[in-house]
């Protein structure tokens, strides 16, 4: 409680009464809406909330109050400044809302405008395809194996059963290479790469041979002399002809979508027995759904395993063989081989660097 | 194999409703693929056989015209106006009457002409579409020859209706190249009666062998049979219907007796050969040319024979036939030839493939006789040629038969009466196994498990039992065999090596590279257009004995022709900016032994093997680019900026970084590079390769713009890349420092980078040259290089000093190893 001194109204302090500092609040209010922009605000912000702004006057005073009356003066000083600067606040964000977006709107710019400065490249689709059969069996637990286009005779045709004077020799439409007694030609299958996988490795043998191929046709809408195909061999204990076709059918569906399966017709290659081609649905085919030709397969032949040191009666395996440019050919709907094969940037570019 | 279907149905009871397509897909679930399916051209409305009652020459007209009554099995003839003159009174023929319509959509209808009512036509074989056969007007027949009545619809009888199916037959199923085999196939495909041509039992011809022979190689030979017939008409036309089967099955009708043997070969797969018996001399011996032996062959060449490897039939007089392949000029049926030998023999398989390969005579015979023949049919062949002889010839067997038979027995294969089920994962009953070897024509003894399998004379491709399974699971159906996928044990993924080239080829994309690979062909005149010296290293390379192009018989030894050819290819299709890329082999040449051919008994010995493989020559992995035009394309940014010599530098710095190598380079020469703007690729002390300007004389050569760029370099020389190790980072703030410094015009930059990177030591974060520049006021003669320094401690903030400390380091280094001076 106060003491019995004469009690001070701090209203009698014209500063401090509740209609000054009301009047001061209320024109604060008034001054910062009218600004109409930030520098109209700066310029009326010292006549309210600065030093000489009536509310901080107003605190000056009072300093002149008896103890008893300060307090009660000194929230109504509080409550203005704090409604003051609040209002000031306000609008200054407001204002800078309004700069920013007017600023926003002034840097617009086409964002359509292209950019194109540095040229997008792409690898051959042979290339990707090539890659993405391999993962598929990778993903398998197959491993790639790589072999030699200039390659030993004998790992191309005697090793895989297809004897010196064998029809299937002269049917391979061989590049042969000088001189005569080389011994080496330039493969004509991916196939000696089974040969040297099962040479060099202990069963079980699980493995892919991607890789570039030659036969001595001409260039023509569907014949390259020189093209890509991807093998494949698994020697194990056990491997029967519906694992063949479980594999093949799974490379199908990965490749050419879940309702692609394969049909396989008898036929003939020195190095499997029993062996097939085999053609895959295709449901995606430019020209509507249908089998389309694709490789060939078969269980190795046990002469073959016998020519490359694997025991017929411990092991068997099978092995497929599959062109890479057909793949492309119809699962991009690639009409002309020429395109596959002549390096013309527009064809390649579509393809991108993936696929 | 063209199969026509007309004749394939005198064998097969081809189940009623069997189309077209039902046979197409039963000859490929057997194995036979279907290359092409010929349709005759259709002939609608009324087409039949007529015989030719009389005829009437028209004069007076521009050509000889004939006016023919002509009976068609009407009440009366009726007449036809022909102008062709093939054909005589009594001739059978047919006739388009009016209503018809002719391939090509010639609709024949009666009409007056030549001044008479013309009520048909006499068609040829032309206007029927049967082929281009110019003798003109179709004859079926002469008077009292076997034809049908006027009036039998002809459609049949001219073999229109008649589908031709052409089948690839694969190289071991030389029984299906004969009508016989492919019955035999069809009967059990379409689960069908059939009956086997080849089953008729030959006459028991009376008297001595006919002729004096003997075989001196019967491992070469093991059967050797012949007839002798006389009184052959040599005017005798063949029939139609097998001059119709011959054109169906795309052989060429000549004589009688050549047809004959042609058409037996096609009916049982047994070619034969008929000698003009007048023109043999003395006894017939097989046997092995000798040196300097020569033949003229059927085809006029005169044939240098390979002593001790070509088979020979001779007489006295020499060789007078090349066994199995050709028959000689010598002995030739002639227009005269009233009497011949017929001779149908079984050659070992091998030696027919080298002697037909050596002559480059891939004839019917000799296709047949590598693929197997079965030895069983040479009698019954001779029979059958000896009927059609006789019954349109008129000729007749003389003396007995000749057969010199030294055949083996025909082995018999062990099989494992489960071992089909083991191979194809489908559970076959031992019943099935029997049952199925018995349809291919094998004699099946033993009981339960182990059975003894005889093949049939004509499957000579049936050796073991992988090719006894692969009959069961045929003939079964590839279809019934499940689905099931293996389990293969983990991998390893793929090698650092397969890893490296796709982030090579990868790293290239995506820098605007465009990959571009092409065939490993090159020629002299690419390699001189390079500017390679004579003695190059490339000019030494690996020569293709059978190129396509005798422009390009060598393989690559460099990757450059092949991607300057693909860039030249797309300038003219009119790109102007240009960025490409290939990877790849090449194919060094040089000397080298020769790789073992081993037998296949077994895994070669070590030794043989290390032999084999290592005559297969290294072929090194490189990568190139090739660039041209703009690197960056003009646009709204402003001008483009052209491709050049940087550009092919810092293609290869992509390759290596991509490789996890770190590259250096230096000034080098070497074609086909501008000399002033070749860069040297290196990895440590060894060159790896060449990145640069094209040479004007070689852009010039090959047509190119100028200042194309190049880079090559043979990513097997780059070394293993090891694992990266992470670098401390520091969180202090660094130092900023810039330094330029004037060094003469023949100090490479690297030298000075390197100088900066020593003197300046540990604190140096990075540093970076980012600008070249000479002009007033640095001194002619040398340049200033600008570089922009990052310093910073692991452990502490720098202070100014020790900042400049290492500044001054650095610039004093470069100082002192390439005289550079600090800029003022």
């Amino acid at each position: 409680m106060s003491g019995a001194n004469d009690p001070y109204d701090p209203k009698q302090v014209a500063a401090l009464s509740p209609e000054a500092l009301d009047e001061a609040v209320s024109s604060a209010r008034t001054a910062f809406a009218g600004a109409g922009s930030l520098e109209e605000l700066a310029a009326v912000r010292p006549a309210h909330l600065g030093d000489r702004g009536p509310v901080l006057l107003a605190r000056r005073e009072l300093g002149a109050l008896p103890p008893a009356a300060r307090a009660d003066a000194g929230k109504r000083v509080n409550a203005a400044r704090v409604a003051v600067t609040e209002a000031y606040e306000i609008r200054l964000a407001e204002l800078e809302a309004e700069r920013d977006a007017r600023v926003l709107a002034e840097e617009r710019v086409d964002v359509t405008l292209p950019w194109d400065r540095t040229p997008r490249g792409a690898r051959h689709p042979l290339t990707t395809l090539t890659d993405r059969i391999a993962d598929i069996f990778v993903g398998m637990g197959y491993e790639v194996a790589d072999g030699p286009e200039l390659e030993a005779e004998w790992l191309n045709f005697d090793a895989l059963n297809i004897g010196r004077d064998h029809p299937a020799r002269t049917m391979m439409d061989t590049f042969f290479v000088a001189p005569e007694d080389s011994g080496l030609v330039l493969r004509t299958h991916t196939s000696p790469v089974q040969a040297r996988t099962m040479l060099s490795r202990t069963p079980p043998i699980y493995v892919v041979a991607p890789g570039r191929v030659y036969r001595t046709d001409e260039l023509d809408a569907t014949h390259t002399p020189v093209f890509h195909q991807v093998e494949g061999l698994a020697i194990d204990r056990g491997l029967t002809m519906a694992h063949l076709r479980g594999t093949l059918d799974h490379l199908a569906r990965i490749l050419f979508g879940a309702d692609a399966v394969t049909r396989w017709r008898p036929s003939y290659f020195p190095f499997t027995e029993p062996s097939a081609e085999f053609d895959v649905w295709f449901p995606e085919h430019r020209d509507g759904p249908r089998w389309v030709e694709w490789g060939g397969c078969g269980m190795v032949n046990p002469r073959v395993l016998v020519a490359c040191g694997v025991d017929p009666e411990e092991y068997s395996g099978f092995a497929f063989g599959l062109g890479i440019e057909r793949a492309l050919q119809f699962r991009s709907g690639v009409g002309d081989m020429r395109d596959i094969v002549e390096g013309d940037v527009r064809f390649t570019t579509a393809f991108g660097v993936e696929q | 194999m063209r199969v026509p279907i007309g004749w394939l149905a005198e064998y097969v009871d081809v189940p009623a409703g069997t189309s077209v397509e039902d046979l197409d897909t039963a000859f490929v679930r057997l194995g036979l693929e279907v290359e092409e399916i010929h349709r005759p051209e259709q002939v609608a409305g009324p087409l039949v056989v007529g015989k030719v009652l009389e005829i009437e020459e028209l004069t007076g007209f521009k050509k000889p015209i004939r006016f023919c009554q002509v009976d068609v099995g009407e009440d009366a003839p009726r007449g036809i106006v022909c102008g062709a003159r093939s054909f005589a009174v009594g001739d059978t023929v047919v006739v388009a009457l009016p209503g018809a319509v002719l391939p090509g959509g010639f609709a024949i209808a009666s009409r007056k002409t030549y001044d008479r009512i013309s009520d048909g036509m006499i068609c040829s074989v032309r206007e029927l579409g049967l082929g281009e056969d110019h003798a003109g007007i179709l004859v079926l027949g002469g008077e009292g020859e076997d034809v049908p009545p006027p009036g039998t619809p002809a459609g049949p009888v001219t073999g229109l209706d008649d589908v031709v199916i052409e089948l690839a037959v694969t190289p071991d199923r030389g029984y299906c190249l004969s009508m016989r085999g492919i019955a035999r196939e069809m009967g059990t495909g379409l689960a069908a009666p059939w009956r086997d041509p080849g089953a008729a039992t030959p006459p028991a011809w009376s008297g001595e062998p006919a002729w004096d022979v003997s075989v001196a190689d019967p491992g070469r030979c093991d059967r050797f049979s012949m007839i002798a017939l006389e009184g052959l008409d040599p005017t005798a036309p063949s029939p139609w219907w097998m001059r119709r089967r011959l054109a169906q099955s795309g052989v060429r009708s000549i004589s009688l007796a050549v047809d004959v043997t042609n058409y037996v070969m096609l009916e049982l797969g047994q070619p034969m050969h008929a000698f003009d018996r007048g023109k043999v001399s003395g006894p017939i011996t097989v046997r092995l040319a000798r040196d300097g032996e020569r033949l003229e062959t059927l085809d006029g060449s005169t044939r240098t024979l390979a002593a001790g490897d070509d088979l020979l039939i001779t007489d006295e007089t020499g060789p007078i036939g090349l066994a199995a392949v050709m028959g000689g000029a010598s002995t030739e049926i002639g227009d005269g030839t009233t009497s011949v030998l017929l001779e149908a023999a079984h050659w070992e398989p091998t030696g027919v493939a080298r002697t037909a390969r050596r002559h480059r005579l891939p004839s019917e015979a000799a296709k047949r006789f590598e693929r197997g023949v079965d030895p069983e049919m040479t009698v019954v062949a001779l029979a059958r040629a000896a009927q059609l002889l006789a019954e349109h010839g008129g000729a007749t067997v003389v003396g007995g038969l000749v057969d010199v038979d030294t055949r083996a027995p025909r082995p018999v294969i062990p099989l494992d009466a489960s071992r089909p089920a083991r191979v194809a994962g489908v559970a076959y009953t031992p019943g099935q196994v029997v049952e199925l070897l018995g349809a291919v024509g094998c004699t099946v003894d033993g009981d339960g498990a182990d059975l003894q399998v005889t093949p049939p004379s004509w499957r000579p491709d049936l050796t073991d039992p992988a090719d006894l399974v692969e009959e069961v699971v045929r003939l079964a159906g590839y279809d019934d065999i499940p689905s099931v996928l293996p389990t293969a044990p983990p991998g390893r993924g793929l090698t650092e090596v397969q890893r490296r080239r796709r982030a090579i080829g990868r790293a290239l994309a995506e820098t605007g590279y465009v990959e571009a690979p092409s065939y490993p062909f090159v020629g002299t005149p690419a390699l001189d257009a390079l500017g390679l010296a004579e003695d190059d290293e490339r000019r030494k390379a690996v020569l293709v004995r059978n190129p396509l192009s005798e422009e390009e018989p060598a393989l690559r030894t460099t990757l450059l022709p092949g991607l300057l050819a693909t860039l030249a290819r797309n300038l003219s299709r009119g790109q102007r900016d240009l960025a490409l890329f290939e990877h790849g082999a090449v194919f060094p040449g040089g000397v080298r032994s020769s790789a073992p051919l081993p037998g296949v008994e077994g895994r070669p010995d070590d030794e043989t093997l290390a032999a084999l493989l290592g005559a297969v020559p290294e072929q090194p992995w490189h990568v190139a680019v090739a660039l041209t035009g703009n690197r960056e394309p003009r646009g709204w940014w402003g001008a483009g900026r052209p491709a050049g010599w940087q550009d092919a530098v810092e293609a290869a710095r992509r390759v290596a970084a991509a490789s996890g190598v770190e590259l250096t380079v230096r000034a080098g020469e070497r074609a086909p590079w501008h000399p002033g703007r070749c860069a040297e690729l290196l990895v440590g002390e060894s060159v790896v390769g060449y990145a640069g300007e094209l040479h004007p004389r070689v852009c010039a050569a090959l047509e190119l713009p100028a200042r194309t760029s190049v880079m090559e370099l043979d990513v097997d020389a780059l070394p293993a890349s090891s694992v990266p190790v992470g670098p401390s980072i520091s969180a202090f703030p660094p130092v900023h420092i810039d330094l330029a410094l004037v060094v003469a015009d023949d100090v490479p930059s690297s030298a000075v980078t390197a100088a900066l990177r020593s003197g300046a030591g540990e604190l140096l974060e990075s540093l970076r040259l980012f600008d070249v520049y000479t002009g007033s006021p640095v001194p002619a003669g040398s340049r200033s290089l600008a570089y922009a320094l990052t310093l910073r401690a692991p452990d502490r903030t720098l202070t100014s000093e020790e900042a400049t400390a290492v500044r001054d380091a650095a610039a004093a280094a470069a100082a002192e190893a390439t005289g550079a001076s600090v800029r003022a």
